[in-house]
């Protein structure tokens, strides 16, 4: 049977930081269309991982490919075709949102901007904002603009991070519901770096468990509630995270 | 090449290989972003306008105490005016670029298809534009404050213009890899380098005014030739032009060592994954 090529390859990366491995020999594979999770504490390897495949940081060793580029050497082969959130970015805020949306379409070459902006616009309920500063809108309006943002090139590959962080609880469902949908008709990959369980409970068909820059663990969440006989993510997550499950073995 | 078509509901269709459509959506961005801000606008124009008038005061009372000033009408506010233009053209792209890093757009920039070259030719454009906000108007108070006319160079003009942004360029696009590669932490750079250059390139006195000893290194910065033509014409009414193609020459070396300058720490930037910390 043909196996479709990866969306996104991770071959034994490594990111060494002045002697200190930010991430530690990690392989992953993602495959087009899939929805998955990269859950780990604070310093376990997620955003520098997300953004070695994005092409911003240069790994010490090993291979990142997404889209069959090589990641950073190719990365303007694939750059028009992927988009991403995270919060330590932020679209410019004295900008108006439709000042922003236009800005960003035309770096990402997107024909037909202002129909764009326009369906974006009902999309993501930012009709009513499109001609306001960014700068002046709510938190969550923001978030929503920064998803704007991600999608304003409809990408194959997606890549966020920490997409509802400080939303409220109806915001960040709302955007939840707005992602799953997204990635259902454009068949986008999605790798989604998040604290939020819930949230990736919700919508990853598999989680990736980081801990001090390696791969801990790495399944569907119903297997890893099944291995670590747990009924949520946020308790494996927990002991993963203080080797509460080598600890038990170790006993036993 | 040929567009990328989506093929699901609300999918954007792209299209490959627009580096003027990307360099304009960058001028488009620092446009915008000069529309909606008046005190950015007025920044461009008062500093500008207090030198001039200062030292067009100072010139309106040296000429009338001083016999060789008198004939040499115009070097101070022309020498001001200029100095305005290498360092208004640095300040420009510079602030330009650190526009990026106050708001935390970099990342976006950076992770985008926009080739660095690009962006170096987006500021580029965009320091023009700032400087003729600002010079433009003071050119004209400088006519009618003190009877000098810039545009009555003629060619001359176009040749100091021509250099003096080149040299300007050439460091901003330098600064901006600082930045990039030290964060907030080399801000200070974009403010002040030029002042380092000030006295070594002779703005208000010939290069005969230094040391012997540091002569040589005047002559390296292509400013200097700049300022020494503008004198010689003002003074002895003559166009130097071998003096415009050595600092012609001496940009093309100095663009080409900035910008090689800037891709060598955007890639230690990337190297050392700063693009992503560019705060303090």
């Amino acid at each position: 049977m043909h196996t479709p090529p990866a969306a996104i390859a991770v071959e034994r990366l490594v990111k060494v930081y002045k002697n200190i491995p930010a991430v530690d020999g990690i392989s992953f594979t993602l495959a087009p269309g899939s929805i998955t999770g990269l859950l780990g504490g604070n310093g376990a390897g997620k955003t520098t991982t997300i953004a070695t495949i994005m092409g911003l940081i240069t790994p010490t060793s090993g291979r990142v490919t997404v889209l069959g580029a090589e990641m950073p050497r190719e990365r303007y082969r694939v750059l028009q075709r992927m988009n991403f959130e995270s919060p330590y970015v932020e679209v410019p805020m004295r900008l108006t949102v439709r000042q922003n949306m236009t800005v960003f379409g035309m770096l990402y070459g997107v024909e037909n901007l202002k129909a764009r902006i326009a369906e974006l616009g009902r999309e993501l309920d930012l009709t009513a904002l499109l001609d306001r500063p960014t700068g002046k809108l709510s938190a969550g309006q923001k978030t929503r603009v920064s998803l704007a943002k991600a999608l304003i090139n409809s990408p194959d590959v997606l890549l966020l991070d920490e997409p509802t962080a400080s939303l409220d609880p109806d915001t960040a469902d709302w955007v939840r519901a707005h992602l799953q949908r997204y990635c259902r008709e454009r068949h986008a990959t999605v790798l989604l770096a998040s604290h939020n369980m819930a949230e990736v409970e919700r919508l990853c068909e598999r989680v990736i468990i980081m801990k001090r820059g390696g791969i801990e663990d790495d399944d569907t969440p119903a297997k890893l509630l099944a291995r670590y006989a747990r009924r949520t993510l946020e308790e494996v997550f927990i002991d993963v995270a203080r080797g509460t499950v080598e600890a038990r073995e170790v006993a036993q | 090449m040929s567009a990328v078509v989506v093929s699901a509901r609300s999918a954007a269709t792209l299209q490959h290989g627009s580096s003027a459509r990307r360099i304009g959506a960058m001028m488009l961005r620092y446009w915008y972003l000069l529309r909606s801000s008046w005190p950015r606008l007025l920044d461009l124009v008062y500093w500008p306008a207090v030198q001039m008038i200062t030292w067009g005061f100072v010139q309106y009372y040296v000429a009338n105490n001083a016999g060789f000033f008198a004939r040499a009408g115009g070097t101070f506010i022309g020498a001001v005016l200029l100095w305005d233009i290498l360092f208004r053209g640095q300040l420009g792209f510079s602030i330009s670029f650190l526009e990026e890093m106050w708001s935390r757009n970099i990342g976006n920039l950076m992770m985008s298809p926009l080739r660095p070259l690009e962006f170096i030719a987006a500021l580029m454009v965009m320091s023009v534009v700032r400087l003729s906000i600002g010079a433009v108007p003071v050119s004209f108070l400088a006519i009618a404050f003190f009877g000098f006319n810039l545009y009555g160079l003629g060619f001359a003009l176009v040749a100091f213009f021509l250099n003096l942004m080149l040299t300007s360029w050439a460091v901003g696009i330098f600064i901006s890899g600082l930045l990039l590669r030290n964060g907030m932490g080399a801000e200070n750079f974009a403010w002040s380098i030029m002042f380092v250059l000030m006295p070594l390139a002779c703005v208000y006195y010939p290069v005969t005014t230094l040391p012997t000893w540091l002569q040589p290194v005047a002559w390296a910065l292509p400013p200097t030739y700049v300022f020494e033509g503008m004198r010689a014409l003002l003074i002895e009414h003559t166009f130097h032009a071998g003096l415009m193609l050595h600092a012609l020459a001496l940009n093309a070396v100095l663009l080409a060592a900035g910008t090689a300058g800037f891709l060598l720490l955007l890639a230690s930037a990337r190297r050392h994954g700063t693009l992503m910390q560019t705060g303090e």
